[in-house]
């Protein structure tokens, strides 16, 4: 009896956590003027009207540079951190993961601030440069952990074997270590793009005047009233935010799996 | 130089870029703020380099930052509170029960990954005056004219908890997950009923999930300045609102940083506590 309660109230809780997002998508099929109930029909004319308009695909465009950027970088900078802190006695290994997680114990908005009035004395004014630095250095954190969490469970003795048969340590990292940890760097990049390509509360202080992302291209469009095509741009964003993951997640069991890693 | 010594100075080679990244795009700024806080903003919109107390005097003396910084924390409290009560049995749920993994997962993890800014918005599709809730009362007969029920503070935190939730359902859960299902077993075999064998063992056994999900609702909620902006009205602001009135519209960046920088105290005060009871490993396992 108490647990029938129990799990009609979850029951509940995930109605609300996926109902409003469920409507978003409901709502950009229907075939009426209005962003709003009641349905009159289902059409697609307002993804249509999306792959129209210039000022969203100039912000699709703006996103997906920066998000893949991003992914690339802070990948990149966290792989070789993460490295270091699980392959290595590195002294004072505590205060460093700390110092390494520390723009996710930050309020985003304070280290948009930071960032912001830092660049702009060294002459960085508001600019793509300035985003780039903001998503890579608020997506790091996410990044070291997804891949620290994975190279943990890659066993040493594998690389250890290849060196005594005469590896060298470049050699081991790219040929032994990288394919094994190449599920997690890849999970660990998708993040870092989902993130970045999600994210508005460090964006909206750094862009420069008339460059848009997606999510600053929506905030602008909801100042009139919900359009047709805001749910259609928001089914867009929930496939792909929610999707990209998924793929992320899915790819990296598979090959995890084929490696019997 | 010897093997050792290369062996010695690997680990800081591939510490060093993320290091200098840290430092120089977080670290640095932090302090400079710390500086510029100091500075005073002229009537022509040129900075005065100094040592003015100007912008703490407002920020600290004036009423109107104080009131909203305590309704900022009232609201981020309400919210870690809905939180819990909504997150905690959903995560009891989602632990115990035998389903199918990878759905469990996907529940878990899909409503963090939904954009956040389509999720906020998506309540005005429910609520507005042309929203799903005012479409059907209209409907039904039972309403002439559809209700007002956006724009004030019950919808601020409403959209709060829909951004929120899933990181308390995910943390409470990792800690469940990591109990010792025998030990609420050997409590009901030596005559514990199933609700005391919950809150005398389970339950304080996973208080440090519940902690780290209401640590991270509260430091998110309260440094939040989107929500109140889609689904506020005009006097609903928090306080990054301010923040991001100063340093976006006034342009008053001396203030701006003074803003900032109390937000981060009064927050990584409570980061600072958190970290004394309970260390930040916990913390770290529901953001993996």
């Amino acid at each position: 009896m108490g647990w029938n309660l129990l799990r009609g109230w979850t029951v509940l809780v995930y109605l609300f956590m996926f109902l409003p997002v469920a409507v978003v998508m409901l709502l950009s099929v229907n075939a009426s003027q209005f962003g709003s109930f009641p349905m009159t029909g289902f059409s697609l004319r307002w993804f249509v009207e999306l792959a129209n308009n210039d000022a969203i695909l100039r912000a699709f465009r703006t996103s997906i540079l920066l998000g893949t950027l991003t992914a690339i970088i802070s990948s990149t900078l966290g792989v070789l951190a993460s490295l270091a802190l699980v392959r290595y006695e590195v002294p004072g290994r505590n205060v460093i993961s700390t110092l390494l997680i520390a723009p996710i114990l930050v309020p985003e908005v304070v280290l948009a601030v930071a960032l912001l009035l830092f660049l702009n004395v060294l002459q960085i004014n508001k600019s793509f440069l300035l985003l780039l630095m903001g998503h890579v250095i608020f997506t790091l954190p996410f990044v070291i952990l997804v891949v620290q969490a994975r190279l943990v469970s890659i066993r040493r003795d594998i690389e250890e074997a290849a060196m005594s048969l005469g590896a060298s340590p470049a050699q081991t990292f790219l040929q032994i270590t990288l394919p094994l940890l190449a599920p997690a760097v890849f999970a660990g990049m998708l993040f870092a793009f989902t993130i970045s390509f999600d994210d508005i509360t460090g964006t909206l202080f750094w862009k420069p005047g008339g460059v848009e992302t997606v999510p600053t291209q929506i905030f602008a469009m909801l100042r009139n009233s919900i359009s047709p095509e805001i749910n259609a741009l928001g089914t867009v964003m929930i496939l792909l935010t929610a999707g990209l993951p998924l793929v992320g997640m899915a790819i990296a069991r598979r090959m995890a799996s084929r490696r019997g890693g | 130089m010897t093997v050792e010594a290369r062996e010695a100075r690997q680990p800081w080679i591939l510490l060093s870029p993320a290091l200098t990244a840290v430092a120089l795009l977080l670290l640095v700024p932090l302090a400079f703020i710390v500086v510029y806080s100091f500075w005073l903003r002229t009537s022509t919109g040129a900075d005065q380099v100094g040592f003015f107390l100007d912008n703490w005097q407002e920020a600290l003396s004036d009423r109107f930052y104080r009131d909203i910084l305590l309704n900022t924390l009232k609201i981020a409290a309400i919210t870690t509170i809905v939180c819990a009560l909504m997150g905690y049995p959903a995560a009891y749920v989602v632990a115990r029960s035998k389903g199918n993994k990878a759905l469990l997962l996907l529940l878990l993890m899909l409503p963090f990954w939904i954009s956040y800014i389509i999720r906020t918005m998506s309540w005005i599709n429910i609520l507005g005056v042309s929203g799903a809730i005012n479409s059907a009362l209209l409907a039904l007969g039972l309403i002439g004219e559809p209700i007002q029920m956006l724009y004030n503070e019950t919808t601020v935190i409403l959209g709060l908890v829909h951004f929120l939730l899933p990181f308390m359902v995910l943390n409470v859960f990792v800690s469940l997950e990591g109990i010792d299902r025998t030990l609420e077993d050997a409590a009901c075999s030596l005559g514990a009923t199933r609700w005391e064998s919950f809150i005398r063992v389970t339950l304080p056994l996973s208080l440090p999930g519940l902690a780290a999900g209401g640590l991270l609702c509260f430091v998110l909620g309260a440094g939040t300045y989107i929500t109140p902006l889609v689904l506020g009205g005009p006097t609903d602001a928090m306080f990054a609102n301010l923040v991001f009135e100063a340093i976006i519209t006034q342009l008053d960046w001396p203030l701006g940083s003074a803003l900032s920088l109390m937000l981060l105290g009064v927050l990584g005060a409570l980061v600072a506590v958190y970290n004394h009871f309970l260390g930040m490993a916990q913390l770290m396992k529901g953001l993996g």
